[in-house]
């Protein structure tokens, strides 16, 4: 066992509080324990009114994404075996967003941006009466778009969102890609115009930020460029 | 503050979505979800969703039926099963429409795999049914019909609590919430609310689940008078990360991995010799534990190995990339090159509220419908699954029953109308007043503690295996802890995000059932499914081919039975 000295970033607006502030927890833990086992032994034995999102505890549900030693991560993968130095950890809330309390964000722009993009399939031809065909190629386009789990770890990092809170961003952006690339989709045409301007992708300057965030391992920043790529070859 | 809705869908999984889709093409839906949508932990379900389409060898519905029946251990009701075998079709190919991404067969068709219980011939050897994505088969469909409800303009209100269902004479008038964000309370008035809630794996130490996971459904259910059916009936994953409880999909067997003991025996030989690894959960299970408790663990440990390795690192990352990942980044180990330890993990839930066959509540249990009231998903029972679940037929209850509630919704309210019953207003303040009462405790227990000892009495003695002794002291440790969790400590006094308070309300909804849980396994003097009483290891069809039924009344629990449904397959010895 480790003591890890935790300092958590916490803003209670609530309480009048004009500034946030850093409390810092000291923690026994497992040097193989992630940081989600630290903050819900603060909350669960030290500190009751400490506020974070969690729920599946293994990446998939895309809850509980936040600052971790300065880089945005899923506190529940975030192993202390992987931290250079383990007894010493720092929880921020995820950048750029309103913050509610302590390391919760509101989300509430972030998933508006989403809906902008139309995030469903557009298909107005009539769909046979079982599946429609889509080859096993054709079906590997999309496929690394649809690993994204909304945890907002890419849009957080990305400095040209920071600098320009209506672009779109990358999350927003690889949802478009999923569809857009979709060969059983027809709506390019409906989703062009916010993509094809100024917040839409090229507001990307290839920083790849969200690449380094993503929990998922996607390649964000290809995807974008693929888009791009669409809308210059004006193949749609 | 007062909102107004047609319908109102507690729950943002499969089966609320599905619902929801369904509902808003006429009328207007509102979803609370204490998460986002997207959260919910059907996104967490890996292997597949089971059709019998064929696609890539032959297979027939009956088969599937018959495979479900036996499953359930002759406990679940045939008529639903049948619906549910039929309406896999349909619903299936609807969501490849909606556009979720299904990995595909050579021909472009959906591809299908090997699962534990499904077989072809009614049980010759395993057959491919499992519809899937990858091993992100419940994450694809669960954004899919999100994306859908977006564009129907389903209202969303996410990071709502709710507290309490609003029913007066039978009658549904709404629910009752508050805003996570800023703690103000919101009464939903509606004609329709619908229950997809999801199940209580966190009533476990060891489970799959998610920790939103609470069965707060059934908890609401139980304080507002209603039935709830064969509670006793808690799957046991085989196949849980060891110590962590974190699912690795029954989709890694049915790729071929295979499971191993200390000796490096493939011990399914021992008790499932036809389907070997891709025996029912309930059967696997057990038999992993078996060989635990006799000291064929891994170095004498509580587990044994789940071995990928012979599956080759493109076929890994082809099918089961998801596994191959968590693997990695949570417990260190890189299925390609290590097996997984593994045990067995609380998972899912056979029972539940109890509905009719389109998802409408049966407030006694039995026939009296509750007007207005519907479930579907992991909180309702209807029963499919009767006292073991085959892997991948959630996924398809979730969506064939989500969808039979939906158009259920419809049909009522085109008859009904959507004038909405009186808001009950002396219940309501009485309900708002219970939730400020929990803001107000300064007691000396903490909310942490008593979850974890209610997990630790659940897992060792409500598990895998059970007797009547320690059921007797789990009920007695169940007792203790629901007297010491009225002297909690609420720590956080504050409107915003209180999420001490949620977890408070949440272990209230635990504590509230688990009595159900134990009791009705110890009233329950057999061996069925996925309950297994070692004092009484023979199923027993004479006394107890029946459901339980269970009410909770000025807090004690009365226990009444409804005879299970059997049209087409007579109960017989259950050999795999």
């Amino acid at each position: 066992m480790i003591q890890v000295k935790v300092k958590v970033f916490r803003f209670n607006p609530e309480n009048g509080e004009k500034k946030p502030r850093f409390d810092e927890f000291t923690v026994e833990a497992d040097p193989k324990e992630k940081v989600l086992d630290l903050l819900h032994r603060i909350k669960w034995e030290q500190d009751g009114t400490l506020a974070f999102r969690r729920s599946c505890a293994h990446g998939i549900c895309g809850s509980c994404a936040m600052k971790i030693n300065g880089a945005n991560m899923l506190a529940c993968e975030a192993n202390l075996a992987n931290f250079r130095d383990p007894t010493r950890i720092t929880v921020e809330p995820l950048q750029s967003l309103p913050i509610l309390k302590d390391l919760v964000v509101d989300l509430r722009d972030f998933f508006k941006k989403y809906e902008i993009v139309k995030p469903y399939l557009i298909n107005r031809t009539q769909p046979p009466s079982q599946e429609r065909l889509q080859s096993p190629e054709d079906r590997a386009l999309i496929d690394e778009a649809t690993w994204c789990i909304l945890c907002a770890a890419c849009t957080t990092s990305c400095p040209s969102n920071w600098k320009n809170p209506q672009f779109l961003g990358p999350a927003a952006l690889l949802k478009s890609y999923r569809y857009c690339f979709d060969t059983r989709d027809e709506g390019i045409s409906e989703r062009i115009h916010v993509l094809d301007n100024n917040d839409g992708v090229w507001r990307c300057h290839t920083i790849f930020n969200c690449v380094e965030a993503c929990p998922k391992e996607i390649n964000i920043t290809w995807h974008i460029s693929q888009l791009k790529k669409k809308l210059v070859s004006r193949e749609h | 503050m007062i909102v107004k809705h047609d319908v109102v869908i507690v729950g943002a999984g499969l089966a609320g979505l599905r619902a929801a889709l369904e509902a808003s093409h006429k009328y207007d839906v509102a979803v609370i979800s204490k998460l986002f949508p997207t959260r919910s932990h059907s996104g967490a379900a890996q292997g597949g969703i089971a059709a019998s389409l064929g696609n890539v060898e032959e297979d027939h519905i009956d088969w599937h039926f018959f495979d479900t029946v036996k499953g359930s251990d002759y406990l679940g009701d045939q008529n639903a099963i049948e619906l549910l075998v039929n309406d896999a079709h349909p619903a299936i190919y609807e969501l490849e429409h909606m556009g979720c991404p299904f990995s595909r067969t050579l021909e472009g068709k959906i591809n299908q795999r090997k699962f534990g219980g499904h077989t072809k011939n009614y049980g010759e050897g395993p057959v491919l049914r499992a519809c899937f994505a990858a091993d992100r088969t419940g994450h694809m469909i669960l954004h899919t019909l999100y994306d859908q409800c977006v564009k129907n303009n389903v209202r969303f209100y996410s990071e709502f609590y709710m507290t309490d269902l609003l029913v007066k004479d039978n009658v549904i008038r709404g629910a009752i919430a508050y805003d996570m964000t800023n703690g103000q309370y919101v009464t939903f008035h509606a004609k329709v609310v619908m229950f997809g809630t999801g199940g209580y794996g966190r009533a476990f130490r060891i489970t799959s689940n998610a920790h939103a996971n609470t069965g707060d459904g059934l908890g609401v259910v139980l304080r507002a008078g209603l039935a709830l059916e064969d509670m006793e009936f808690v799957q046991f994953h085989p196949t849980g990360v060891y110590k962590y409880g974190i699912l690795v999909s029954e989709g890694a067997r049915g790729e071929g991995a295979y499971l191993l003991n200390n000796a490096g025996e493939r011990f399914m030989e021992k008790y499932a010799p036809k389907l070997m690894e891709l025996a029912p959960r309930d059967l696997a299970s057990r038999s992993i534990q078996t060989e635990i408790n006799e000291g064929r663990g891994i170095n004498g440990e509580g587990y044994v190995h789940l071995d990928l390795r012979h599956l080759g690192e493109a076929k890994i990352n082809e099918r089961l990339p998801e596994i191959r990942s968590f693997c990695r980044k949570i417990i260190g180990i890189d299925p390609v090159k290590e097996p997984i330890p593994i045990q067995p993990t609380a998972h899912y839930s056979m029972g539940g509220i109890p509905v009719t066959v389109d998802g409408e509540v049966l407030g006694d249990g039995k026939t009296q419908k509750v007007e207005g009231f519907y479930a579907a998903g992991e909180c309702s029972c209807v029963s499919v699954h009767g006292a073991n679940r085959l892997g991948t037929n959630s996924l398809l209850e979730a969506v064939v029953y989500g969808r039979r509630a939906g158009k259920a919704i419809v049909q009522f309210l085109t008859k009904n109308g959507i004038d909405k019953a009186d808001l009950p207003e002396e219940m309501l303040k009485n309900l708002i007043a219970r939730v400020e009462r929990f803001k107000q405790k300064t007691g000396n227990e903490k909310v942490g503690k008593i979850r974890l000892e209610l997990q630790e009495t659940m897992m060792s003695k409500v598990g895998v295996f059970r007797e009547e002794k320690s059921l007797q002291e789990a009920l007695d440790k169940v007792h203790e802890l629901e007297k010491r969790a009225e002297n909690i400590q609420i720590d956080d006094k504050g409107m915003k995000f209180n999420t001490d308070l949620t977890e408070a309300m949440e272990l209230d909804n635990l504590l509230h059932f688990a009595e159900l849980i134990v009791k009705g396994a110890l009233n329950r003097q057999e061996s069925r499914g996925a309950q297994y009483r070692r004092d009484f290891p023979k199923r027993d069809d004479a006394n107890w081919l029946k459901h339980t039924i269970a009410v909770k009344k000025d807090g004690k629990i009365e226990f009444d039975y409804k005879p299970v449904v059997i049209t087409k397959f007579q109960p017989k010895e259950r050999k795999y």
